[in-house]
């Protein structure tokens, strides 16, 4: 990888940050690193060139929205909306994520290393070849998978010993495509009326092998265990009904 | 046809010290104005406590007058209910960009006599509140607490903290908002907190049972005269905490009320609690997205709606907590936090100050 720009964020308004980001990225530069980021909205908005962007402080609402081209990787949180309507590459995130991460998601990964918000991947789909992940080592709110289309989502809760949930209620609700995978047992009362619970087949488990093996690679630095991980068995859930809620709505 | 439009929500900022030491009006401000970008310059405002230490013992009555004969008629009627310890204009710096505004005066006053054993101090002072607001044209009260006061007003944060001159403040505890005003005009007295007595509220979101709670209040003498949805909030807290003395956390229970469905699968006796609060309180929830800040003398609540429809950020570092609708904003205050998170949807943060505890402090809440 190239020698990276280094761009001083602080107290740079975002959208003169994006501004010279892309401007930048005109000029032929592939590789940034942002110090000092606090809050900046829209960081790799759009954006469709193959580059790096590294981001260091917290990054703000919309982080990679729309984008197709970069890698996000953010050493420290994010705010709310990380990976809005995102269609490829991917954002790594080391630390915990707020709401509505993966929203509309349609294609590229997300790997969160701690917890993440409410309402994580809602309406995520599939097209064709793309297919996109969600994959989070912490907890997660109520909604996790809500209206979810496509995809698949992986979550972890590896940093908790407590008995707290895993995920929180209405997990799925209105699901009518993908499939979640949730390592540990959910209770049944906090699932959506629109997922059932199958059973983890081999082919699940070499799928969540090979996604996994490059989660804990892009988190070398906390020595996750992959074969530990993959020791505790994973609730599967998946669609009841391609299209929940047809009745209601034809006339 | 198109048209440029701006998508955001309101923002909030809260910075308490437990041990009550005094934050320099600076770090709230500069807290709220780093998210600035949620609000539309159409409203801002902030409410500090422990300011007004030379009359800690007098109601502040912040009252806001669309001009100086307005301010002659409450003046009257100020003088036949209350004992004027002091009083002055609410000192103001001149901004470019504020060009119609009201004007500001504030009063450290006592009811004129011992009210009678049938109604208190407080309710004494809310009943003037009330009627200042609904039957003097022109004249709204800002904030009535003892040893607080709010600012508000049309404009951006940054520009209402330099017409207001909060850099000149110290308090032990800040409220802040941006706003962002979607189904309610944008004027001087719409702008967040609101308040009353020693409450005052600043919210992100909307409470679409408005109308509902409004009657209810209104069976107990509240008058909402503001034209904003938020105004109800602090009437209930003031009502639920104040006057019916509910625990604050059972309060807040009633505000965001726990689901049907999670009732029924509670043990008897918190179901039998819950069943009641909801079936005597059922006017008092609120519905709707929101995150509220709540602070009065006794310390800070933050507050989701019960599905988390609105962003809320908590921290904290030594003596101080902190909450915002954004990391960043604490942050910009509070670079190294010992620890930041989400709350959780429905479920209150608390934070008394230490020398109020006692009285404050509730179990089972998420924990500092």
């Amino acid at each position: 990888m190239s020698e990276p720009l280094i761009i001083d964020a602080q107290g740079l308004y975002y959208r003169d940050l994006n501004q010279i980001i892309r401007d930048k990225v005109k000029e032929g530069v592939t590789h940034f690193r942002l110090l000092n980021v606090n809050g900046q909205r829209y960081i790799g908005a759009g954006i469709t060139d193959d580059i790096l962007i590294e981001v260091y402080g917290v990054a703000g609402q919309d982080l990679g929205i729309f984008m197709n081209g970069p890698t996000i990787e953010v050493f420290g949180n994010a705010q709310d909306c990380v990976g809005n309507t995102m269609q490829g590459r991917k954002i790594v995130v080391h630390g915990m994520a707020g709401d509505v991460c993966g929203y509309g998601m349609r294609g590229g990964k997300l790997h969160i290393l701690r917890d993440v918000g409410y309402r994580v991947g809602i309406h995520m789909k599939t097209y064709r070849e793309m297919v996109p992940v969600i994959i989070v080592g912490g907890r997660a709110g109520d909604f996790f998978g809500e209206y979810m289309a496509g995809g698949i989502m992986v979550l972890l809760n590896l940093w908790n010993d407590d008995s707290r949930s895993t995920v929180g209620d209405y997990l799925a609700t209105g699901m009518h495509g993908g499939v979640i995978y949730i390592r540990g047992d959910v209770d049944p009362y906090i699932m959506g009326k629109e997922v059932g619970q199958v059973e983890v087949t081999h082919e699940d488990r070499t799928l969540l092998k090979g996604l996994l093996e490059e989660y804990c690679k892009d988190f070398s630095s906390y020595s996750l265990d992959l074969h530990g991980i993959l020791q505790v068995p994973f609730t599967k859930l998946v669609p009841v009904s391609a299209r929940p809620y047809g009745k209601v709505y034809a006339y | 046809m198109s048209w440029p439009r701006e998508i955001s929500g309101c923002g909030l900022a809260g910075i308490i010290s437990r041990k009550r030491e005094l934050i320099p009006g600076e770090e709230i401000v500069t807290s709220i104005v780093h998210q600035k970008e949620r609000g539309n310059q159409l409203g801002a405002g902030f409410a500090g406590y422990g300011i007004y230490p030379q009359f800690p013992d007098y109601y502040a009555l912040h009252i806001m007058y669309d001009g100086p004969y307005v301010r002659e008629d409450t003046e009257e009627y100020i003088k036949g209910r209350f004992v004027v310890e002091h009083f002055e204009g609410i000192p103001t710096r001149r901004v470019p960009s504020i060009m119609d505004r009201p004007i500001f005066y504030r009063y450290f006053v006592v009811p004129v006599e011992l009210p009678g054993e049938e109604i208190s101090p407080d309710d004494y002072v809310m009943a003037a509140v009330m009627e200042i607001n609904e039957k003097i044209d022109g004249a709204f009260v800002i904030s009535s607490g003892k040893n607080m006061g709010a600012f508000k007003g049309v404009g951006g944060p940054e520009e209402i903290a330099e017409f207001f001159r909060i850099d000149e403040y110290e308090a032990h505890q800040w409220i802040a908002h941006t706003r962002f005003p979607t189904n309610t005009p944008g004027w001087w007295g719409g702008a967040h907190p609101f308040t009353l007595l020693d409450w005052a509220v600043v919210h992100n979101g909307e409470i679409s049972s408005y109308g509902i709670n409004k009657r209810y209040l209104e069976m107990f003498g509240y008058k909402c005269t503001l034209m904003t949805d938020t105004e109800v909030v602090a009437y209930l807290v003031d009502l639920l905490v104040r006057r019916h003395r509910l625990p604050l956390r059972l309060a807040a229970d009633v505000l965001a009320a726990p689901f049907w469905k999670d009732i029924d699968r509670m043990g008897s006796r918190e179901n039998g609690l819950f069943t009641a609060l909801r079936m005597v309180y059922g006017s008092a929830l609120l519905n709707g997205p929101f995150a509220v800040l709540v602070a009065w003398n006794g310390g800070m609540m933050g507050l989701n709606d019960r599905i988390k429809l609105r962003p809320l950020v908590a921290a904290i570092d030594g003596d101080r907590v902190y909450m915002a609708s954004e990391e960043s904003a604490i942050r910009a205050v509070c670079p190294h936090p010992t620890r930041v998170w989400a709350p959780k949807a429905g479920d209150p943060v608390i934070v008394p100050f230490d020398d109020a505890r006692d009285a404050w402090e509730v179990k089972g809440c998420q924990s500092l």
